[in-house]
C-alpha cells in the first residue's frame, strides 16, 4: 500500500519541470513508508516484481558502479544488471550519475544496496519521476488511471489496496449528512448570524450503518428526514438520500406510510436545497461561507486522518490535500460513469463542522476503533494543541445502497488483480480494461455471489449476465479462468439446483472451446461433474453436459477420464431416442437434441482406442445404425465421424457391414454437406478393405457419388477421403468396370498434379488398382499423364509415402512397382531420378517379401545405373 | 361421495375444462375433487366460503411445491386469484394449475410476468427486484454495503433484460429476454414448481384418487 502516500507529499510550488519533495516532517515519514514498501515489494510479491515496467524509471544517483554486488556486471563505472528482459536487455543500467530501472525486483534490491543512502535514493527517484506509474505501466493504462488525479503521483493507485476506498468515499452518506446538519444546527443556535429557525429529524433512533430512515425506505437509498423550519419561508419537509437532498410529501414522523414521494428536484446537498427554497439562508450562508473558509486557510494547521486499518500501515494525507483528492474523484466519477449523480459534502461544511461538539465526539470513538496506533501517534504529534474539535474526513464509512459504478468495479478488479495475478495476467488486463470494463464488472460480481449454496435466483442472474459476453473470445475466456471464475462454474455443477447447473454449463461448453480451458476443467476435476450430470432426468442438463464433453474430451487425458467415470456407457445411453419420425413431440424432439449431443460427445471420445472399444461394449453401435437414418444433417455429422473414427477397428467394420450401415452411408455420400460427404467417404474407405462391403458399395449404388465427389477439388479433405474410398473399393474390379463408367479414371489422372499429399497417396493407390485393367494402362497414357515430369515426381513420391506402410508395399509389389520406379531412375531428369531414388527407400525398407538376393541383384543393378 | 355430488362435479368439470386447456375432463374432475379436499381442510368456522384463502393456498405453495419466498408466494396467489376477491375459486383454481403445472413457455412467461409485477401497474420496476432479489445474496459480513451486490444485480438484470432502455421491465421487455434465453423465465424467484413436485402433484391428486 505504501506509496499512496505519495499523493498526499508535499512539493515545492512546482514551478518548474521537477518539483523538490520538502523536507517536512510529513514527507520524511510518507519517504519512510514508500522506502519500506520499495523494500519489501521484491519478497512480498515476487511474482509482480518481475513485471518489466514499459519505460525505465531514471534518475540521478549517487550510487557508484562499487556499490553492486555480484549479480551485476560491472565494467568500469557502468553497472548493468544481470537480469535481463526477454529481449536481453539488462533491467537495471548505471552509467553515472543516471541509474535506469525497469522492474520491481531490482528496484527494491537497489534500495537494498543503497543501505544508509536509501532515503536520498527514493526521495531522488520520486523527484525525478513524478508519473511513475507512466512508466511502469505505460500511458495507456496510466490514462485510466489518470482519471483519478492529474496532478498528485499516482503511483499509489497501482501499488495500493486503498482503491477500493478512494471509489468509495465518493456518494452522500450518513456521516457526510450527520455532519451537515450538525453545523446547520449550530449555526441556526447562534442568534445574530442565525440562518434557520429549526431543523430536526423526525426520528431519534439511528441504525447501525448511520441511516435514520426506516428499513423499507433504505432500500432505496433514504437516510434519513428531516424537518426544517427556515426564517422567511413554511416549514420544509426534506428527504436525505444517497442521490441527494429532496423535499418530501410530508414525513413528520417515523411510521407514517405516505409521505415519503418525492415533490421537488433533487439537490446535491442541504445547502443547495435551502438555498433555492430561502432567500434568507442563501443570503447569510454565502457570508458566513466566506468567514469559514478564511478562518480555516489562516489557520494553516495540519490534519491527518487515519483512514481504516490496512494491514501494512496507514494512508495519510494532508486535509487539504485530501480534500482536493476527493474533489477530484468527484468530479472525474461524474464524467466517468456519464453523469452519475455521486456527491460528497461540501468541505466548508465540514469546516463548519469543526466546531460542533459530536464531531469531536465521533473522531475519539473512530480512532480508538481504527486500531493502528501508530498513525494515531503520528497524528497525535501532528496535530498538536490544536487537537481539539479536529474533525475526520471519513467518507469510506458509507454504508448505504449507492449505484453500481463501474469505476469502482474496475478498480476493485485492477486490486485483485495486482494481489493475486501474474505479471502477464495483469498486463492483459490492463490492457483490456478499457473495453472489458463491462466484463469484468460482471466477473467480479460473479465471483463474489456465485456460491453454492447461495440462492439460486441470483447465481441465475449472474450467469445470464455472464452469457452476455463474448464467451467465444480467448481474452473473456482467459478472463474466466483468471479471476477464478471457472473454479465457481465448476462448483455450481455440483449443486442440486438444475437452472444453476444449466446456466454454468451453457457458460462451460463455450468457453471449453478454448485449449487451456479444457485443461484447466479437467485439472480441476470439473469433468467428473460434467460426466455425473449425464445421468439427471433433466434433458436439457443432459444436452448440455454431452456438448460440453465433446469441446473438453479433445485430448487424450480428458477422454481417459470420461471412460473411467463411466461417461462412454452415460453417453450411449443418451443416443437411445427415435429420430426419424416424421412429427414429433416437443418431448421427443428434445431427446433427439439429447442424442445429437451425445453423438458429437462420443465422436470427441472415440479418437481414443479404449474409447471404442467401450463404445461397442456399451452397445453403441447400432444405436449409431438407428440415428444414422436420421434426416437431419446436424445429427448424421457426429453419426457419421464417430463411425468413421470407429471404423479403425476391424470389429466396428464387421459391424458397419453387417448393422447395414453401408447403404445408409452410401446414401449420405449424395448429400450436399461437404463435412458429411466427407466423413461418409472416410467411413467407406475405411470399411472397404472387406469384399462384401466393396460389393455392398456398388449394390447401394455409391459408385457414382464417389466419383462425383472427385470434382470438388477445391476441399482437400473431401478429396482426400473419396479418392481414399474409390481407391478401395476399385480392389474389387466389378467396381473398376463401374468406375470407368463414370469415367473416373481420367478423373483421377487429373489429379495428380499439384494435389497435397494425403490425397496424392489415394489416387495413386486408385490409379495402380486401375492398371491391373490393361485397357486403363492405355487410358493413363492417353490422358498424357505418365510422361509428365510433375507426374513422375508426385508418383515416385507418392509411391514413397505408400510404401512405408506394409499393406500398400504388399500392393506396390504386386503391382510391380518398384521396377518402375527403378526404371524411373534412367530418366534423365535429375528431379525424377532423386525422387524416385527416395520413394526406393521405403521399398526397400519394407520390402521384405522379396528375397533378399532379389534386392540385392536390383540394388546393384541399379547402382549401376546411377553411376552410368 | 354421494351421487349427486359426483354429477355436479361432472358438470362443473365439463364447463371448466373448456378454459382450462392442458386438462382432459377427468383431470379437472379430479383437481375439483382436490380443491373440495383442501376447501373442506379451511372451513373450520362453518361458514361458506367462496375459494381458497391466501393463508390455505400459501400453505398449499409451500407444502407441496416448496415454495419458500413470502413475496412470491404472494405473487403467486394474486395470479391465481384473477378477480381479486382473496379467494382463489374452483375456476381459478383449475385454470391456474393448468399454466401452474402444464403451461406453455408463453403461458408461463405471462404467469411469471405477472408474480413478479407487485404493484399490478405492468411494469417490474427497480424497487419491485430489488425486493424480490434482496433475499437471494448471502451478505458477506466483511462488505461495507450489504446492499450493494443486490443494486449491482439488479443493475446487471436491468442491462440484460430492459431492451427498451426505460429502467423498468415491460411485459415485452421480458418475453423478449425469456425467449432469448429460457433460464430467465424465474428471473426474479422461483415461482413454478419444478419436476419432480410436479410429478409428485400429479400423481397424488390423478393416480391415487383413481385407484380409491
Amino acid at each position: 500500500m505504501g506509496l499512496s502516500l505519495t499523493r498526499a507529499a508535499q512539493w515545492t510550488p512546482a514551478s518548474s519541470g521537477t518539483g523538490k519533495l520538502e523536507s517536512t516532517p510529513m514527507n520524511e515519514s510518507l519517504l519512510k513508508e514508500i522506502l519500506s514498501f520499495a523494500e519489501q515489494f521484491g519478497s512480498q510479491h515476487p511474482q509482480e516484481a518481475l513485471h518489466v515496467f514499459q519505460e525505465p524509471l531514471q534518475w540521478s544517483t549517487t550510487l557508484v558502479a562499487s556499490d553492486f554486488k555480484t549479480d551485476y556486471d560491472i565494467s568500469d563505472s557502468d553497472v548493468q544488471s544481470n537480469e535481463r528482459d526477454s529481449e536481453g536487455l539488462p533491467l537495471l543500467q548505471l552509467s553515472p550519475p543516471t541509474v535506469s530501472v525497469r522492474s520491481f525486483n531490482q528496484l527494491s534490491k537497489l534500495v537494498h544496496l543503497a543501505e544508509d543512502k536509501k532515503v536520498e535514493e527514493v526521495q531522488a527517484c520520486l523527484e525525478e519521476n513524478r508519473y511513475p506509474v507512466v512508466k511502469i505501466l505505460g500511458s495507456s493504462v496510466a490514462s485510466i488511471l489518470q482519471g483519478e488525479d492529474t496532478d498528485t503521483d499516482v503511483l499509489s493507485l497501482l501499488l495500493s489496496k486503498c482503491l477500493e476506498e478512494i471509489a468509495g468515499k465518493i456518494r452522500l452518506d450518513p456521516t457526510a449528512v450527520k455532519n451537515e446538519v450538525d453545523s446547520l444546527k449550530q449555526s441556526s443556535i447562534e442568534r445574530e448570524k442565525r440562518v434557520l429557525k429549526s431543523i430536526r429529524y423526525t426520528s431519534d433512533y439511528i441504525f447501525s450503518n448511520g441511516c435514520r430512515a426506516p428499513p423499507w425506505r433504505q432500500v432505496h437509498g433514504e437516510m434519513c428526514y428531516l424537518v426544517i423550519e427556515p426564517c422567511d419561508t413554511e416549514t420544509l419537509c426534506v428527504t436525505c438520500s444517497t442521490a441527494g437532498v429532496f423535499l418530501n410529501g410530508g414525513v413528520k414522523q417515523e411510521g407514517e406510510e405516505s409521505g415519503y414521494e418525492r415533490t421537488s428536484d433533487v439537490y446535491r446537498d442541504l445547502r443547495t436545497l435551502l438555498k433555492s427554497r430561502s432567500p434568507h439562508f442563501a443570503e447569510k450562508i454565502n457570508t458566513q461561507d466566506f468567514a469559514v473558509q478564511e478562518a480555516s486557510s489562516t489557520q494553516k494547521v495540519q490534519h491527518v486522518e487515519p483512514v481504516d486499518a490496512d494491514e501494512q500501515g496507514q494512508p495519510q494525507r494532508s486535509y487539504e490535500q485530501r480534500e482536493k483528492n476527493v474533489h477530484e474523484n468527484a468530479r472525474q466519477s461524474l464524467y466517468k460513469t456519464g453523469g452519475e449523480k455521486k456527491y460528497e459534502p461540501c468541505p466548508r461544511w465540514r469546516n463548519l463542522g469543526l466546531t460542533s461538539p459530536c464531531g469531536e465526539a465521533e473522531e475519539k470513538k473512530r480512532s480508538k476503533s481504527s486500531g493502528e496506533e501508530k498513525s494515531d501517534e503520528i497524528q497525535k504529534k501532528k496535530l498538536g494543541a490544536g487537537a481539539k474539535g479536529k474533525m475526520k474526513a471519513e467518507f469510506s464509512a458509507s454504508s448505504l445502497p449507492g449505484r453500481l459504478s463501474s469505476q469502482k468495479i474496475a478498480v476493485k478488479f485492477e486490486t485483485s488483480c495486482i494481489l493475486y495475478g501474474s505479471p502477464s495476467a495483469k498486463t492483459r488486463y490492463f490492457q483490456l480494461l478499457l473495453s472489458y470494463t463491462e466484463l469484468y464488472e460482471a466477473l467480479v460480481v460473479a465471483r463474489v455471489h456465485l456460491s453454492p449454496g447461495g440462492d439460486q435466483t441470483a447465481t441465475v442472474l449472474t450467469l445470464c449476465a455472464m452469457m452476455d459476453f463474448n464467451l467465444m473470445q480467448e481474452t473473456c475466456q482467459l478472463a474466466i479462468r483468471d479471476v477464478g471464475g471457472l473454479e465457481v462454474l465448476i462448483n455450481l455443477l455440483d449443486t442440486d439446483e438444475v437452472k444453476c447447473k444449466i446456466g454454468s454449463l451453457k457458460i462451460l461448453r463455450k468457453i471449453s472451446h478454448n485449449v487451456q480451458i479444457r485443461r484447466a476443467i479437467v485439472d480441476m476435476g470439473g469433468l467428473q461433474s460434467i460426466v455425473r450430470i449425464l445421468d439427471s432426468p433433466v434433458k436439457d442438463l443432459k444436452a448440455l453436459a454431452a456438448e460440453t464433453i465433446s469441446n473438453v474430451a479433445r485430448f487424450r487425458r480428458a477422454r481417459r477420464t470420461v471412460r473411467q467415470y463411466g461417461g462412454i456407457k452415460k453417453l450411449v445411453k443418451l443416443l437411445d431416442c427415435v429420430p426419424n419420425l416424421a412429427s414429433l413431440s416437443a418431448n421427443q424432439e428434445k431427446d433427439v437434441e439429447v442424442a445429437r449431443c451425445g453423438a458429437l460427445a462420443l465422436w470427441s471420445c472415440s479418437k481414443s482406442t479404449k474409447n471404442k472399444e467401450a463404445i461397442r461394449k456399451a452397445g453403441g453401435i447400432p444405436l449409431l445404425g438407428r440415428l444414422l437414418k436420421s434426416p437431419h444433417e446436424n445429427m448424421l455429422i457426429p453419426v457419421v465421424g464417430t463411425l468413421q473414427e470407429c471404423a479403425s477397428e476391424e470389429s466396428y467394420r464387421i459391424a458397419i457391414q453387417t448393422e447395414g450401415m453401408i447403404k445408409d452411408l452410401v446414401k449420405n455420400l449424395s448429400s450436399d454437406n461437404d463435412e458429411l460427404q466427407m466423413h461418409c467417404a472416410s467411413a467407406i474407405f475405411k470399411c472397404a478393405e472387406g469384399k462384401q462391403t466393396r460389393d455392398l458399395v456398388r449394390e447401394y449404388k455409391g459408385l457414382q457419388p464417389l466419383a462425383s465427389l472427385l470434382s470438388k477439388a477445391s476441399n482437400k479433405q473431401l478429396l482426400a477421403a473419396a479418392t481414399g474410398a474409390i481407391w478401395k473399393c476399385s480392389i474389387s474390379m466389378e467396381n473398376v468396370a463401374k468406375f470407368q463408367e463414370y469415367k473416373a479414371l481420367e478423373t483421377l489422372v487429373g489429379l495428380l498434379t499439384d494435389q497435397p499429399e494425403e490425397v496424392l497417396v489415394n489416387v495413386v493407390g486408385a490409379v495402380g488398382e486401375f492398371a491391373r485393367i490393361p485397357a486403363n494402362k492405355a487410358i493413363i497414357r492417353k490422358c498424357g499423364g505418365i510422361t509428365s515430369l510433375a507426374l513422375l515426381v508426385n508418383v515416385t513420391n507418392a509411391v514413397g509415402a505408400c510404401a512405408t506402410d506394409m499393406d500398400n508395399m504388399a500392393i506396390i509389389d504386386q503391382l510391380d512397382g518398384v521396377r518402375l520406379v527403378w526404371s524411373l531412375l534412367k530418366n534423365p531428369s535429375a528431379e525424377v531420378q532423386s525422387s524416385a531414388a527416395w520413394a526406393l527407400c521405403p521399398c526397400i525398407n519394407n520390402a521384405k517379401i522379396w528375397g533378399p538376393f532379389q534386392a540385392m541383384k536390383e540394388i546393384l543393378a541399379s547402382l549401376s545405373q546411377l553411376v552410368a | 361421495m354421494s351421487a349427486m355430488n359426483r354429477k355436479v362435479i361432472q358438470t362443473l368439470a365439463e364447463t371448466i375444462s373448456k378454459h382450462a386447456e392442458h386438462f382432459n375432463k377427468t383431470e379437472v374432475e379430479f383437481l375439483i375433487r382436490e380443491f373440495n379436499v383442501l376447501l373442506g381442510e379451511q372451513t373450520v368456522s362453518g361458514r361458506a366460503v367462496p375459494g381458497l384463502d391466501r393463508g390455505k393456498f400459501r400453505s398449499i405453495l409451500h407444502n407441496i411445491f416448496g415454495m419458500t419466498d413470502d413475496m412470491i408466494m404472494d405473487g403467486v396467489f394474486r395470479t391465481f386469484d384473477k378477480d381479486n376477491d382473496s379467494f382463489v375459486s374452483m375456476k381459478e383454481w383449475v385454470e391456474g394449475l393448468s399454466v401452474f403445472l402444464r403451461g406453455t413457455l408463453e403461458e408461463q412467461i405471462k404467469y411469471c410476468f405477472h408474480v413478479y409485477d407487485l404493484n399490478g401497474d405492468n411494469y417490474v420496476s427497480r424497487e419491485e427486484m430489488f425486493h424480490m432479489l434482496k433475499n437471494s445474496l448471502i451478505r458477506q459480513p466483511t462488505e461495507e454495503d450489504p446492499d450493494e451486490g443486490i443494486k449491482d444485480l439488479v443493475e446487471i438484470t436491468l442491462k440484460k433484460m430492459d431492451y427498451d432502455h426505460d429502467g423498468r421491465l415491460s411485459f415485452t421487455d421480458f418475453e423478449k429476454s425469456v425467449r432469448e434465453e429460457n433460464l430467465l423465465l424465474e428471473a426474479f424467484g422461483t415461482c413454478l414448481p419444478d419436476t419432480t413436485s410436479i410429478e409428485s402433484f400429479e400423481h397424488h391428486v390423478f393416480q391415487e384418487q383413481l385407484e380409491q
